[in-house]
C-alpha cells in the first residue's frame, strides 16, 4: 500500500497517549516505521528508536538522531464529586479551551464524556466573564454516580476525543499536531530515504515526555550517542495574538531554528540543501531555550551538534491546531536529502574553525 | 425515535429545512392536512376518533442556536456573530460546519497568552483553511450559518443519548412518535414543528395563529444544571438550584421568561402524570422560554402547558438526555392526549 501523509497524521493525531502513557502511539508508530527501518528498541523511559543502517558502512559508524516527541498534552483525573471528574492539566494544557469538548476518560473502560457548561440561560454576566478554572470545569461521562466510581480513579488519564478534519487548501485540523505532525515528517523522510542511498545510520526517535520537561529526549540522545541530531517540533504560524517574529507561515515550507541551542554550521549545511532541493526554509530565531528535545539533545553525554527542523501550525495546545501537509512533505524530503548527502568526513566540515589552530 | 438523524440535521433559525426533510418523510403516512407554512414551519392534522371535540396543539421547535458569518479578515479569517444563545466561552477551539465547509474557531495558544477573561465573539474568528480575503469569500458567504460539529453518541448502552441540539429536537421526536402511535386519540391532534423559537418564538406565533387550536402543549428540550459545585466549602448550604434534573422525569413549567403557565392547565397536567403513575418534576427557576410565549398569546388566547426534557449542556455541541426522561415524557403527553376534555380548559 502506497504512504499517505494525511491517513497516516490522522492516525496518529487520533491515538490517545499523553506524557508518560506513550504506549498507544508508540504502537502505531511501530506499525508505521516496520518496514521502512532496520531494527527497533525501547529505551529506559520509553521512547521508541528505530534503525536505518545505511546503504554502504562506514568505518566507524556514523549516527544521524531524528527526534520528535509522540507525547501529546492531557489531563488527569485529581477527584471524582457525586460521579462528575474534577481534572489537573498535563503538560500545557489550556483550560480555556475545554467547555464543551468531548473527551474520553481512560478508567477501567474508556468513557466518552463532555466538559460540562451552565447553559447560558442561566449565566450570569459575572459569570460569562471569566474562563473557569480546572477546579471549576467538571466532565461528565454519563453514567450513575456509583458506576463512575467503579470505573474511573484519580490518576486516570483525560483526552480530547475530536477527529482529524479537512480544511481548505491542504489544511487539516485536529488534535496533538503538536507533535505528531513532526512524527509524520520523520516517517515521510523514511519513505524517501527509501528511494536513496546513504552513508549514516539514521536513527528515528518517537521521544516520550517532551511536554512534561523534555525528558525522552534526554535519555534517548543518552542510548543513541548520535554524532549529530535533528529535532523536529511545532512552531508557532502567523494568528492573531502572535507576535509576527515569532512565527512562519503556514504551507512556507518548515522552519529551521536560529540560536544558541543550534549548531551553526549544521544550520548552514540543512540551508544548503534546501537550496540543493530549491524547497523554502524559513528562519525561526529563537535566541536561548527553544523548549524543544533539541535543549535537552545539544547537552547530552559530550554534547551534540543539534538542529531544529518545524512544521508551522495554528492554535498550538488547541484541539484544532491546523497545519499544512505539504510542510510535512517537505520536511520529510528536506532531511532524506540532508542524510543522502552526509559523508563519512562530514564532521570534520561542521568542527568549530578555530580547531585549525590547534592542529 | 428518530432523535440521532434529527440531531444531527442542521437547522440553524431561519434555515431549518434540513430538519424538514427529516421530519416530512417520517410523519407523511401519519397525519393529515401536511402544510409548510410561509415561515417554515410544518404543521400536521393527526384526525381523533371524533370522542371528544377538542384541538388540541402540540409544538415543538425545530431550529438551533449557531452562528452566522458577518464579515472576511484580509488574512482570510471570518468573522462571525450568533443566532440565539451560546456562551462564547464555549467557542474557542470547536470545529464548525458551514455547510459542507469545515471551520474551526482559533485560539491564540497558551505559549503567547494566558488571560482568564473570556474573549469576546466580535474577536473570535473562523478559520476555513482559506489563505486569504477573496479565497475565504468564495467558499462561504456573508450571512451563511455555522453549526457546531458533533457527532451524536448512545452512552452506557442507550441509557444516556449525547448530540447537539436535543433542544429541541428531542421535542421533536416526541412529536413524531406521538403522531406515529398506532393509537388515534380521543381529539384532534394538530402538530407544529415550529421555526425560529430561539430568536423570538416567531415561527410558533404563526403556527398557532393559523392552527387556532382549543389549547395547546409545548414539548421541550430544558436546561438541567443538575451538577455539583465544585468550589462551594464543605459545609455550603447554599445549593444550587439545578432549575431540573436529569432522571426526574418531564419537567412541567410553573412559569418561565416568555409565560406564567395557567394553574388549571398545570393542575391537570400534574393530576395527568399522578394518575399513570409517571414521575415529573416542576421547572424550579424562571430562566428560559419556550414557544408557548407566543402560542398562549396567538388570537384570542390558547390556554398552554408545557413538558419538557430534561437535558444538560443545551446550546453546546454535546447535550445529554436520559432515555428514560425521554420515555416518561412520552407517556405522559400521550395520557395527556387521551384524558383531555373541554372540561379541563374551564378556570
Amino acid at each position: 500500500m502506497s504512504f499517505d501523509v494525511k491517513t497516516h497524521l490522522k492516525s496518529l493525531s487520533e491515538a490517545h497517549a499523553p506524557s508518560g502513557h506513550e504506549g498507544a502511539i508508540r504502537e502505531i508508530v511501530r506499525e508505521a516505521w516496520s518496514g521502512i527501518t532496520d531494527s527497533m528498541s525501547q529505551d529506559g523511559l520509553g521512547s521508541l528508536i528505530a534503525i536505518k543502517h545505511g546503504t554502504r558502512r562506514l568505518d566507524p559508524p556514523r549516527k544521524i538522531m531524528l527526534a520528535a516527541h509522540m507525547d501529546e498534552i492531557g489531563m488527569m483525573v485529581a477527584d471524582i464529586q457525586d460521579g462528575f471528574i474534577r481534572c489537573r492539566p498535563l503538560g500545557g494544557s489550556d483550560n480555556r479551551v475545554m467547555l464543551a469538548q468531548p473527551v474520553l476518560v481512560h478508567g477501567r473502560e474508556t468513557l466518552p464524556g463532555v466538559v460540562a457548561s451552565k447553559p447560558p440561560h442561566l449565566l450570569t454576566p459575572a459569570a460569562r466573564a471569566k474562563y473557569p478554572t480546572w477546579g471549576e470545569l467538571l466532565i461528565d461521562v454519563g453514567l450513575p454516580a456509583e458506576r463512575v466510581i467503579e470505573l474511573v480513579q484519580v490518576g486516570d488519564l483525560v483526552t480530547i476525543d475530536v477527529p482529524m478534519i479537512d480544511l481548505n487548501g491542504g489544511k487539516v485540523a485536529g488534535k496533538a499536531f503538536d507533535d505528531r505532525a513532526c512524527l509524520a515528517a520523520i516517517t515521510c523522510c523514511l519513505h524517501e530515504l527509501a528511494k536513496l542511498h546513504h552513508a549514516w545510520d539514521v536513527y528515528a526517535v518517537a521521544t516520550v515526555q517532551e511536554e512534561t520537561g523534555l525528558l525522552g529526549a534526554k535519555t534517548a540522545a543518552y542510548t543513541i550517542a548520535p554524532d549529530i541530531a535533528i529535532a523536529l517540533d511545532v512552531t508557532f504560524a502567523p494568528q492573531p495574538g502572535v507576535d509576527a517574529d515569532s512565527t512562519c507561515e503556514m504551507g512556507g515550507g518548515p522552519g529551521i531554528g536560529i540560536g544558541v541551542n543550534f549548531h551553526p554550521k549544521l544550520y548552514d549545511k540543512l540551508k544548503d540543501t534546501a537550496k540543493r532541493l530549491e524547497m523554502k526554509l524559513q528562519d525561526d530565531v529563537i535566541p536561548t531555550n527553544s523548549g524543544t528535545d533539541a535543549w535537552a539533545i545539544q547537552v547530552a553525554r559530550e554534547g551534540i551538534p543539534s538542529a531544529l527542523l518545524e512544521v508551522p501550525i495554528r492554535n498550538m495546545h488547541s484541539p484544532v491546531e491546523t497545519a499544512d501537509i505539504r510542510d510535512i512533505e517537505r520536511c520529510g524530503r528536506l532531511m532524506a536529502g540532508f542524510i543522502a548527502d552526509l559523508e563519512a568526513d562530514f564532521l570534520t566540515t561542521i568542527a568549530w574553525d578555530e580547531n585549525a589552530d590547534l592542529a | 425515535m428518530l432523535l440521532k438523524e434529527l440531531s444531527e440535521a442542521v437547522g440553524i433559525s431561519g434555515k431549518e429545512d434540513a430538519v424538514r426533510k427529516v421530519i416530512l418523510p417520517a410523519i407523511k403516512d401519519q397525519a393529515q392536512d401536511i402544510r409548510i407554512d410561509p415561515m417554515g414551519s410544518i404543521t400536521a392534522r393527526k384526525a381523533g376518533t371524533g370522542e371528544r371535540p377538542l384541538r388540541v396543539m402540540v409544538a415543538a421547535h425545530m431550529d438551533e442556536v449557531g452562528l452566522m458569518i458577518t464579515g472576511f479578515e484580509g488574512d482570510g479569517l471570518i468573522r462571525f456573530t450568533n443566532i440565539g444563545g451560546i456562551d462564547e466561552r464555549i467557542l474557542p477551539g470547536l470545529r464548525v460546519h458551514i455547510g459542507d465547509v469545515n471551520g474551526v474557531i482559533i485560539w491564540t495558544p497558551i505559549h503567547k497568552n494566558t488571560d482568564q477573561n473570556a474573549v469576546k465573539m466580535t474577536s473570535l474568528r473562523i478559520d476555513i483553511g482559506a489563505k486569504d480575503k477573496d479565497e475565504a469569500s468564495g467558499k462561504v458567504k456573508r450571512g451563511d450559518r455555522a453549526a457546531f460539529d458533533s457527532r451524536y453518541l448512545e452512552l452506557d448502552g442507550g441509557r444516556m443519548l449525547r448530540g447537539k441540539a436535543f433542544d429541541d429536537r428531542g421535542g421533536c421526536s416526541l412529536l413524531i412518535d406521538l403522531l406515529q402511535a398506532e393509537t388515534t386519540y380521543p381529539v384532534d391532534v394538530l402538530a407544529a414543528f415550529t421555526v425560529q423559537e430561539e430568536i423570538g418564538l416567531r415561527g410558533a406565533q404563526v403556527a398557532a395563529q393559523t392552527l387556532n387550536p382549543d389549547v395547546a402543549f409545548i414539548l421541550e428540550g430544558t436546561t438541567a444544571n443538575d451538577l455539583p459545585n465544585p468550589m462551594a466549602a464543605e459545609d455550603d448550604e447554599a445549593e444550587e438550584n439545578p432549575t431540573c434534573r436529569m432522571g426526574g422525569g418531564p419537567v412541567l413549567t410553573i412559569l418561565d421568561t416568555s409565560m406564567i403557565v395557567q394553574p388549571h392547565i398545570l393542575a391537570f397536567l400534574r393530576d395527568t402524570a399522578e394518575r399513570e403513575d409517571i414521575p415529573y418534576q416542576l421547572k424550579t427557576r424562571s430562566a428560559g422560554g419556550t414557544d408557548g410565549g407566543t402560542i398562549h398569546t396567538a388570537n384570542a388566547g390558547v390556554p398552554t402547558g408545557v413538558i419538557a426534557l430534561p437535558c444538560r449542556y443545551v446550546h453546546t455541541p454535546s447535550a445529554y438526555l436520559l432515555r428514560q426522561d425521554y420515555d416518561d415524557a412520552l407517556r405522559l403527553i400521550k395520557a395527556v392526549l387521551n384524558r383531555i376534555t373541554p372540561d379541563d380548559l374551564v378556570r
